[in-house]
């Protein structure tokens, strides 16, 4: 392990502060048995977590956390509060067995996490590997990067790129954009085309549809596996009311 | 709700902005935070926030079922056209290189285009499916499967938990 650098972040009290507020609103969401003030205690516990994303820079995933947690979680929960009804029935007791096992599993993932690199550390590997190369295409064409203004770029903390400084080897060669970096080494700039038609600014975007284009169309089928699921449940039994309605309807318009 | 004035107008005003503001954050995915699945489900709420106010069966007469059906399955078959069009471009599944194959970086941009298309459509429509099917079946389910309120049944002096029917267990007498 390379020698660890003391990153303590400048925000720190602000991450110990939404720390506290999570694991105050977790708990009362097991705790309280009114399930209408459990939908809201979600949806502020939607809400902080986007926060702690937006602290950590991840603007997506708290773009996602907010739109998804904070919005449709909480109107399905609260539409699936009308059809289980709003108080839950008292424990007064604890599942010894369940709490043992939780205690467990997140000691072990608090265990594993001492391995892994400082948050921000530039010699982790997702710096080293394939971010570099996404960067050198995306971010050189902003205003103010190196190509259209011809200075170096002030690096922002944890980025090693420099357009043309590029790792040697290509681990795979599937994409026409891998080819595109590999012929740069040789060359010296990008063709500047002047707007955002060749390269994506925001750097998740390409790692989600590209580098990983995979696994974002299985997690599109599986949103639509989730909308099949939904309507095989919910929707026959209405067909079946509505037939039932039918039959007595004429039932009675019959017998009279 | 149909009734409150305030509601109905605010909202008539507010969808047409939601729908905007989805809309965008789809296609400039590539540019800022979004995205197909956050410009998705922002395109979702606008007709769920319509659902909300004037009611399930005027939402039904907007955005038929048959229409969401389709349109969930459209996104996914989008996602996966364009990955089997590379294929059959002769390079491999999501290659997005085959889409133009003389200029590597263009063909990246306009793949990742449209399949962020396919995600948002999607997204949008199987957010508004699963809250139609909960909001109309609500209460239905509940009807043919009622779950016992403990507190209430212990208040009105039922047997609960129910006592097995043996006549060796004299009845409770409440």
């Amino acid at each position: 392990m390379s020698q660890r650098v003391v990153a303590m972040p400048d925000t720190l009290p602000l991450d110990l502060f939404l720390l506290f507020l999570i694991l105050i609103v977790a708990f009362a969401v097991v705790v309280t048995r009114n399930l209408m003030a459990m939908a809201a205690l979600l949806a502020i516990y939607s809400l902080l977590m986007s926060l702690v994303w937006a602290n950590m820079w991840a603007m997506d995933v708290a773009f996602t956390e907010a739109a998804v947690g904070a919005g449709i979680s909480t109107i399905l929960v609260i539409g699936a509060l009308v059809t289980t009804g709003v108080r839950e029935k008292a424990r007064n007791q604890v599942h010894w067995p369940a709490l043992i096992v939780v205690l467990i599993t997140g000691t072990a993932l608090m265990y594993g996490t001492i391995d892994m690199p400082l948050f921000g550390d530039p010699t982790a590997p997702i710096h080293s590997h394939v971010v570099p190369e996404y960067m050198a295409q995306d971010v050189g064409k902003v205003e103010g990067g190196p190509i259209l203004t011809g200075k170096p770029h002030r690096l922002p903390p944890g980025a090693i790129f420099e357009t043309g400084n590029l790792p040697p080897e290509h681990s795979h060669d599937e994409d026409g954009h891998h080819d595109a970096v590999h012929q740069s080494q040789t060359k010296p700039a990008h063709v500047n085309h002047g707007d955002f038609s060749h390269h994506a600014p925001n750097l998740v975007t390409p790692m989600l549809a590209s580098y990983r284009g995979y696994d974002t169309m299985f997690e599109t089928a599986v949103i639509f596996t989730a909308g099949i699921s939904v309507i095989l449940l919910l929707r026959a039994s209405r067909k079946e009311e509505e037939e039932e309605a039918d039959v007595n309807a004429s039932g009675q318009g019959g017998g009279e | 709700m149909k009734d409150q004035g305030v509601l109905r107008i605010v909202t008539k005003w507010m969808i047409p902005f939601i729908m905007v503001f989805g809309f965008y954050v789809v296609t400039h995915g590539e540019l800022g935070p979004g995205g197909g699945f956050q410009g998705g489900v922002i395109l979702g709420s606008a007709f769920i926030l319509y659902a909300l106010v004037f009611g399930a069966d005027h939402a039904d007469k907007v955005v038929p079922r048959r229409v969401l059906d389709v349109t969930a399955s459209l996104g996914v078959l989008i996602y996966a056209g364009v990955g089997t069009y590379c294929m059959l471009a002769g390079r491999a599944f999501l290659d997005y290189g085959a889409i133009a194959p003389l200029d590597p970086a263009g063909a990246e941009s306009w793949g990742m285009t449209l399949v962020e298309y396919g995600v948002g459509i999607t997204v949008a429509a199987v957010m508004i499916i699963c809250f139609n099917e909960v909001a109309r079946s609500g209460g239905r389910v509940a009807r043919s499967n009622p779950i016992p309120d403990v507190q209430e049944m212990e208040r009105l002096g039922h047997d609960f938990p129910p006592r097995p029917p043996s006549s060796i267990i004299p009845p409770k007498t409440s």
